[in-house]
Parts: structure tokens; sequence; C-alpha cells
């Protein structure tokens, strides 16, 4: 009993806080609009759910405020569609260049959703509210046949498994980087346009919106200077990071595929260092803190060795090798994890002690090689020789 | 159906080789070439994925091990109980040769050490290859084994301490130059290089598969070899014992079924797991 009573209190709460303002919506069009199966002659639903609207963020508006072409009843059958930039006129403004701005493919209601339900960005109901928008945007962006039309790549899956799309997804976190984060929203560029924020140049400055401390050691740092400078081969977050499957640089995954990352530009360090024992214990795998590439040199912040705050400094070399080799010395700092045996100028005890190892391997080999061979030859024959005069039990 | 009691008594009637056996090498030498062995396949099965980290092969042996970890585990594992194996053949010949002062150690027919005869027959032995000559006659010890013997022997030295020269680092810091930490990953990954392709193609032929010895030499690990094996591989040692009267105190018992069996399966494993070690080195320099 208790229940029941509780369930009818509960539904003439909603009743009470719903009626007067469903009531604001025209009665005169909802005669008409509020059949379920009422549909345009194109065969799209024309019904409104004045419960729905009443609620959404332009319940207090009459149908007429948006509709302002129908005038009279009954209207004809094709009406004029709804112009949401005369209230909305920044926003139209914005949509002006941008990759979206095309009315006819891309209508407001393709991201606010339904037109008669829509709410404010920050209500969890909304298409836009920062937890929903991955969806909202993954609805084209999340398909492979409209990637491929547009040359795109499919970004939805790689950023719902990216550090972004998880603390989104799964913790719910609000300041996670949502795809209007880095894209904005109305004015939407490509990343080829100069104006974006996702334009080489710009990636900085965005994720810098968020990554304040690490924007700062980045514009300190070779490659950012290089940037700035202008030089659009010197990479900026994305290109270590990726832009949409970023993941968390302490773990694993990234570890594993960070060195070839750094070796498609530094291709000399990372044949030098493919030769070291850093290296084979990476490439074997489940031995995840060996020494990458950043381990050494710093990730964001990375200083030429000749600079006294560089990781790499002869004056540091004893701390940063020490992270890993506690008990470095003076003499241990001196080895070269990026020696090669190949360069008689640049490494020439190395150089040599390789060619001595080489010509060794290969002088005994061959040397060996010919002798066993010549043996197996003759001792063969002599067995044969022998068995045949031993009464033609030949082998 | 065999009677059970003499099968038991393998060596009476079931026993194939017939005639007297003569003891080459003692117990523990057949111990200390085992131990030898087994490690030094189990070094060069973790090595090699080391040395050719870029490839397929050595990464999916890697992940199908435990990855790394694992791998370096075994390594170090293989190359201790290798050192121990080391030091108890150091201390054996130091034993014999200071404390029982058995001669013929450091000199002489029966000796490791290399001699003037040694040289002669190498070249006499590739004049008789070529056939130029006539077969030369060996002594205990022929120029091969003796190179095997000081190449594991220098190899030991070398691998060793430029693997221990790596895995403690720091500590030989102290009394090694920086470069020097560059120059023993080369050196050990090079010595060990050579060291696997030459005990998987040139010992296992000229030792095991070679027409005298094919399938496989026994002696190693049943420690006995028969009166016409002996005659005929080490003529001079044989001539020379008969002549000391010494004959009749170096044969030792037949070899039982069950020995040959264990020796065969233990030694063609070996070889196969060597053979298959040779097969993916070449396969990372040729394919």
């Amino acid at each position: 009993m208790k229940t029941a009573s509780f369930i009818a209190l509960a539904l003439g709460a909603l009743l009470l806080a719903g009626t007067p303002r469903a009531a604001r919506a025209d009665t005169d069009c909802l005669a008409c609009h509020a059949d379920k199966s009422l549909q345009d002659p194109s065969g799209h639903s024309v019904c409104v759910d004045a419960q729905k609207f009443g609620a959404s963020i332009h319940g207090s508006l009459k149908c007429s405020d948006c509709h302002a072409t129908i005038k009279d009843y009954p209207h004809p059958d094709k009406v004029t569609p709804v112009e949401c930039k005369t209230c909305h006129a920044d926003q139209a403004a914005g949509l002006v260049g941008s990759v979206h701005a095309s009315a006819a493919s891309h209508p407001c209601t393709s991201c606010h959703g339904d037109a008669h339900s829509i709410f404010p960005k920050d209500d969890p109901k909304s298409a836009v509210y920062p937890l929903n928008i991955p969806r909202t945007c993954g609805a084209c962006h999340g398909s492979e046949a409209m990637a491929k039309k547009h040359g795109l790549s499919n970004v939805y899956p790689l950023y719902m498994d990216s550090i972004h799309g998880f603390a989104l997804s799964k913790e719910g976190l609000l300041v996670a980087a949502n795809c209007q984060s880095c894209h904005g929203s109305h004015h939407i560029l490509s990343h080829k346009d100069p104006e974006s924020p996702t334009y080489k140049t710009n990636i900085p400055k965005t994720c810098g919106t968020c990554h304040a401390g690490i924007a700062a050691d980045y514009d300190h740092g070779i490659h950012g200077k290089a940037v700035a400078a202008g030089n659009m081969k010197a990479p900026v977050c994305t290109d270590c990071h990726t832009a949409h499957a970023i993941l968390q640089p302490t773990e694993a995954a990234f570890r594993m595929q960070s060195t070839p990352i750094c070796g498609s530009c530094h291709k000399d360090k990372l044949s030098t260092y493919h030769d070291t024992f850093h290296s084979q214990l990476s490439s074997l795998g489940g031995y995840v803190q060996t020494a990458r590439c950043w381990d050494c040199h710093g990730a964001h912040e990375i200083l030429p060795a000749s600079d006294p705050l560089s990781p790499i400094n002869k004056a540091n070399l004893v701390a940063t090798c020490g992270k890993c080799h506690s008990g470095a010395n003076a003499s241990f700092v001196q080895y070269q994890p990026h020696a090669n045996a190949h360069n008689r100028k640049l490494n020439p005890a190395l150089y040599y002690i390789r060619l001595f190892m080489n010509l060794l391997l290969v002088g005994t080999l061959t040397f060996f090689v010919i002798h066993t061979i010549l043996w197996l030859i003759r001792a063969r024959y002599d067995q044969i020789k022998k068995r045949s005069a031993e009464g033609g039990k030949d082998a | 159906m065999p009677d059970p009691e003499q099968a038991a008594d393998g060596t009476t009637q079931q026993n194939p080789v017939k005639g007297r056996f003569f003891m080459r090498f003692t117990r523990g030498q057949r111990y200390l070439h085992a131990v030898l062995f087994t490690t030094f396949l189990g070094l060069a099965a973790t090595g090699l994925p080391m040395r050719f980290s870029e490839s397929a092969w050595a990464r999916r042996f890697a992940s199908g091990v435990g990855g790394f970890g694992a791998i370096i585990f075994f390594h170090k594992l293989c190359a201790v109980v290798l050192t121990l194996a080391f030091a108890i053949h150091l201390k054996d010949i130091f034993t014999r040769a200071f404390i029982h002062r058995e001669k013929g150690i450091f000199w002489g027919k029966t000796s490791m050490v290399a001699n003037w005869k040694d040289v002669k027959d190498l070249f006499g032995h590739m004049r008789w290859f070529l056939g130029l000559g006539p077969k030369p006659q060996f002594d205990r010890y022929a120029y091969w084994e003796k190179f095997d013997y000081w190449a594991v022997f220098w190899g030991m030295i070398v691998i060793g301490f430029s693997g221990y020269a790596m895995w403690f680092a720091p500590f030989f810091a102290h009394f090694l130059p920086g470069w020097a930490l560059n120059a023993v990953l080369v050196i050990h990954s090079e010595e060990g290089l050579l060291a696997i392709l030459f005990i998987f193609s040139i010992h296992f032929v000229n030792t095991h598969l070679r027409p005298d010895s094919f399938p496989m030499d026994m002696v190693i690990f049943t420690g006995v070899e028969s009166e016409e094996e002996f005659k005929h591989k080490r003529p001079d040692e044989y001539e020379r014992v008969a002549e000391e009267g010494k004959l009749e105190s170096r044969i030792g018992e037949a070899p039982g079924i069950w020995q040959i069996n264990f020796s065969k399966v233990v030694g063609f494993t070996a070889i196969l797991i060597g053979l298959t070690l040779l097969v993916l080195t070449l396969s990372a320099y040729f394919i």
C-alpha cells in the first residue's frame, strides 16, 4: 500500500511540474502534432511530445517563435525550415567557413539532437554535454564508410580506447578532453587550416590549455623551439602521443611502441640504439622498464647535451644513468649508449675490437669448414674402399 | 620374449658390441661434458634471441617463454652453473698437477697442450685429405680435439668475463674504462656467436657425424670405446699403452644397452637443438 501511494504521489508531482509548461505550448498545433502517427509527405514523424518539449530549454517558446512562417491553419504541406540563427547568431557565424558549414548536410540538430528536446550543454540530457559529446560526434566519426568517404581516420574507437576516452567514459571526468576541447564546437576547421587549433603549430597551445606545465616544458625544449621557429619537421604533442589514440605514457603499451616514434626522425640514433643491450631488452618484451629514448633524453623539455640542464649533459650523467643503474660512477657513464662499432673515427677502440672479433669468427669458421668438408670426403672414400675390400658390403 | 634375467644383465648376450672396451674418459670428465653441453645449449638458446632481438623468431620465442626477464634469468643461471663447472675443472687440473704430481698434464703425449707433432699432424692430415700422403697416426688427443678444448677454454674466459662485466657493469666500471663497457657486448656477442657456430657445425661433424663416428661418438657418454675404435682412431696411443704393458689396466666395462640408448637420446636431442639453433642463426643472416 505504501509503495502504491508513493508512486501515485510522485506521478502527481511530475504532472504538476510538467503541466503548466506544456500548457504554454500552443494547444492549436498540438491538436494535430500530438498524434504519434503524424508524418510529413516524406514519411518523417512530425509528432511533438509536449511533455518533453516543455522540459527542454526551448520549452517557454511558442511553436510560431521558431516556425515563424506558419501563420494559418491549415498550413501548407511544405514549410520553410526553422532558422536557428534567428536567435543563435553567434553560433551561426561560427559555423561559417567551418568543416560543418553546410546546413543541408550538417543541420544544427545533427549535433544538438531532436529539435524539440534540446537541453543546455551542462545538462546531462544534452547531446553536447561533455560526457555525451564523443557519442554525438561518433555517430558520424565512428563510421568506417564516412571516414573513407572524406579521407579521415575513423577516430571514435581510437578516442574511446585512449586515456582521454577512458577518463571520460569510465570515470565520467568532465574535465577530460572530449572532441570539442581540441576541435572547438561550431567553428571546426581542418587541421590543414593554420587557424585551426589542431593545425600542427597550434597543437602545443591546444594541448597546453589543460597540460599547461608540460606545454611550458615543451616550449623550452629543442622540439618546441624548432616548431616555434617554423621547423615543420619537429614533432608536436600528437607526433609522439598520436591525436586520438593517446595512451598513458608510463604504461607498457606506450613504452613498447615509443622508440620507433623517435626513430622515425632520428634514424641513425635508432640504429645505434638497436646495437645495444637496452634495445635487445626492449625488443624481446616483458621488460618495460629498460631505457627508452626519453628515459635519458627527457620527454618534453629535450635539451642538447651541451646544455647544463640536459639530463645527458656530462655533469648530469651519473644521476641520469643512476636512475636505473644504482652504483653508476664517472667511469660507468662513459659508456656510449649510441656507440657505432662500424665508425672508425667516432669509436676507434670499438671499431678495431669488432673487426678483430669478426676476423676471428670468419677466419676460424672458414678454415674449419674447408678442413671438415675435405675430411668428410676423404673419410667416406676410405670407408667405402675398406668395406668393399672386406667383401663388397658397401654402406 | 627375452628372459628377464638376461635382459637385466645387458652386457652378456644383448650387447650388440662384442670384444674388449677401453677407458677413455673418467666419470668426472663425462659429467663435466654433460654439464658443459647442457648449459651451453641453454646459453645458446637464450643468447641467440638477444643477439637477434630484431628477428621474428627471437620475439616469438621470447614471448613464448615469458619475455626478456625469463630469458635473462635462464641465461644467467646457465652461466653460473657453467662457471662453477669451469672452476671445478681448473681445481681438478690443479690437484692432478700440483698435489698428485701427475706427469704429462702440461706436456707430452697425453697432454692437452699443443706440441710440434700437432702441427705436423695438421699438415699431414690435410695432405691425406688430398691424397698426397699417409694418414697421420694420432695419440691420445688429436690436434682438432686440442683445438676444441682450447677454444672452449678461451671462450669460457672471454665470454665469461665479458658477460660478468655486463651483469655487474657498475662494479666493473671501477677498474674498466667506459668504452670497455661498450666493447664487452661486442666481444660477448661475437665470441658467443663463434662458439655457437663452431660447436653446432664443426664440432658436431668432426666429433660425431664424420664417417668414423657416425652417427655419434658414444665415448663421451659411456667413457669407453671398443678396441677396434681405439686402434683405428688413436693408433699411437694404443701402441704406446700396449708397449708400456698398461692395456689391461685401461680395460673398462662394456656399456650397457640402457647406457647406449640413454646416451643416444641425450646426444641426439642435443644435436637436434644445436642444429635448430644453427639454422635460426643462419636464417637471421641470410633470410
